[in-house]
């Protein structure tokens, strides 16, 4: 019993990482209706710049705040500069576009900063948390950030006029700009949050996973399982499936023989797969009704 | 809380028309007189390329008939290459049959992967679908390093295939064929025949199945359209052609291992198919070229930054032409028959 709560709390702490991710997707998927594969790539950049402004010297917190400034207007820049003009391509070159804004974030952040593996302070610091060996002080509070930035999420979301527009935008998007919403713009606004928020979740990832350019190709197949999970139209969906896939794939490491290391990656995919036909929208997600 | 919408406001790839799928008979004749001359011209190591950039367009037509014709998303086409590889590279290493028999075989084994792969793929549509195959390309190589398989497969160290000589009666007839040259007209040959399968497919009563699924399921399936049969069907078949042409590259680069078809392979079939125009098959030669050629120009032009040269060109054409090479072939025929007409 001790081992299956050991193996859960230590899923917890990992599904954080997943839950964080998992949010930033969900937030760009709400706003434009695609997933972005290039989303990593884009938190990954932010980590980099806020490990740049710390070794010029800068605070944690203000490296922090600055870094989600510049993600919030970055993820806005490349939405005016690439997406809008594509507004109307079908989805594919989309698709296209977004393995484009990989390769290039990737490869850029790469001469930048080169591939060697650098630490990330944590601002939580990495002592035991309350006593428990599996749980550090860094991961709890990866788990409280989260839960923290839902909280906001579903305020901004459910009670301010931007929120209100932000989600009108996204479901009908003729209705919306016939009541005098900015449509165009409000995808931007989706952009610029997700960024940010992506910057939040490499920030917290990097203590753990080591900041370098690939750093965020595991994370990220993981935070699709995880929004996949919970539903990509829905916020708090997305985090307890991040934490969901967390304790599962470390359930599974733990008690099935033959599964390991190997192929904990291939149990989290067909995980999603398996989500996906049984209940295609999700644990919370809305259900979408088509007509002709 | 649910939500209406309307299927047609999103759909997943332009509506092609049915003509427009292939070339002309005039065109295609002077890319097949170019496609058979020039290697006769060229050093071994471009003949070598260039049957790389042949088996790539074979993938990149399978793909196109699944996403063009049937209006499916697929990320996980390398999953099939890889199998069709694998499945030719086991038969003629470990049961000692001819190289050009395994290419059927390997085309089966990917036709019945790719059906059953299909039938859970039915219930999802767009993104979720692109997320599936996703997962299924992304897992692939993992699932070829099994230590099970590992007396077939190779484990992570892979299997080398041999080459095939030409046929001796070419020898005989006073013709000296070097293994490359050979391995080029070979799969030149299967080339042209998956792709005179792939129109006629297309131009058949399936082939109109597909594309009204691709248009407007719903409405397909009020006409008497069988929609998860023929999207299954599609499936089946593009993973099938995958498998050939994965069976090619494997007895072409003479070797196979679980890290030569990662993601990565599905990503670059994936763009091949967007840079040569969704839906219009003989644009797979000009995608394929694309993916086998411009990463090298990329790594040519920059070393440290061939990833966002590499970016960078992707954006360009996707800006330029949306539609791809298709959009290229269109403007060209346009001011042929303005030329005409002076």
């Amino acid at each position: 019993m001790e081992l299956f709560t050991n193996q859960v709390l230590a899923g917890i702490a990992t599904g954080a990482i997943y839950a964080c991710m998992a949010l930033a997707v969900v937030m760009i998927y709400q706003a434009i209706d695609h997933l972005n594969f290039a989303q990593g790539e884009m938190a990954m950049f932010s980590t980099f710049i806020a490990w740049q402004l710390m070794q010029w010297g800068i605070p944690y917190w203000g490296a922090f705040a600055l870094t989600l400034i510049f993600s919030f207007v970055g993820g806005i820049v490349i939405e005016r500069a690439l997406f809008k003009p594509l507004a109307k391509a079908p989805v594919l070159t989309h698709v296209a576009g977004f393995i484009a804004l990989f390769a290039i974030i990737n490869s850029v952040a790469g001469l930048t900063w080169d591939f060697t593996i650098k630490q990330f302070p944590s601002p939580f610091g990495s002592s035991p948390f309350l006593g428990s060996q599996l749980i550090s002080t860094h991961q709890a509070g990866m788990i409280g950030v989260t839960l923290i930035l839902l909280v906001l999420l579903f305020i901004f979301f459910r009670y301010t006029r931007v929120g209100l527009a932000m989600r009108a935008a996204a479901t009908l998007p003729e209705s919306a700009r016939l009541v005098g919403i900015n449509t165009s713009w409000m995808i931007a606004l989706g952009w610029g949050m997700a960024a940010a928020i992506g910057s939040i979740a490499g920030m917290l990832i990097a203590p753990v996973v080591f900041l370098e350019p690939n750093m965020m190709g595991g994370v990220l197949i993981y935070g699709f399982a995880a929004a996949v999970v919970g539903g990509l139209t829905s916020p708090l969906g997305a985090v307890i499936g991040g934490f969901l896939v967390g304790v599962f794939e470390n359930l599974v490491g733990t008690y099935i023989p033959g599964v390991g290391n190997e192929l904990k990656l291939p149990i989290a995919l067909a995980l999603i797969i398996t989500v996906l036909v049984v209940k295609p929208n999700g644990l919370f997600g809305r259900t979408i009704v088509k007509r002709v | 809380m649910s939500t209406v919408q309307d299927v047609s406001t999103a759909p997943v790839v332009a509506a092609v028309p049915k003509k427009a799928m292939a070339l002309g008979p005039l065109a295609s004749l002077i890319i097949l007189a170019l496609l058979i001359v020039t290697p006769l011209f060229v050093k071994n190591f471009i003949i070598f390329q260039m049957t790389m950039w042949l088996i790539y367009a074979i993938a990149v037509l399978a793909l196109n008939i699944l996403t063009g014709a049937s209006g499916q998303f697929s990320l996980g086409q390398s999953a099939f290459y890889a199998l069709g590889a694998y499945t030719s590279a086991i038969l003629m290493e470990h049961v000692g049959v001819n190289y050009a028999l395994t290419l059927p075989v390997a085309g089966l084994v990917c036709f019945i992967a790719g059906f059953l792969f299909g039938l859970p793929a039915l219930r999802l549509s767009g993104i979720y679908l692109a997320l599936a195959t996703f997962a299924l390309a992304v897992a692939m190589p993992q699932l070829l390093k099994l230590g099970v398989f590992e007396h077939w497969t190779g484990g992570v160290q892979g299997l080398v295939v041999t080459k095939p000589d030409a046929p001796e009666i070419l020898a005989s007839l006073g013709l000296k064929v070097s293994q490359d040259m050979w391995l080029y007209f070979f799969t030149l040959a299967v080339t042209i025949l998956i792709y005179i399968f792939s129109v006629n497919l297309l131009k058949s009563r399936s082939g109109r199945a597909m594309m009204a699924i691709r248009d407007n399921e719903i409405a397909a399936s009020a006409m008497g359209v069988d929609v998860s049969l023929y999207k299954t069907l599609a499936f089946g078949v593009s993973a099938g052609i995958t498998g050939v042409a994965g069976g090619l590259g494997a007895i072409a680069v003479q070797f196979v291992a679980p890290d030569g078809y990662t993601i990565q392979l599905a990503i670059a079939l994936f763009l091949g198919v967007v840079v040569g125009g969704v839906g219009w098959l003989p644009g797979s030669l000009a995608g394929a070229a694309f993916i086998v050629f411009v990463p090298n120009i990329a790594e040519h032009i920059s070393k440290g930054l061939s990833g966002a040269v590499f970016g960078v060109i992707l954006i360009i054409i996707i800006f330029l032409l949306p539609n791809g090479a298709r959009q290229l072939a269109y403007l060209a025929q346009g001011l042929i028959g303005k030329l005409r007409k002076h």
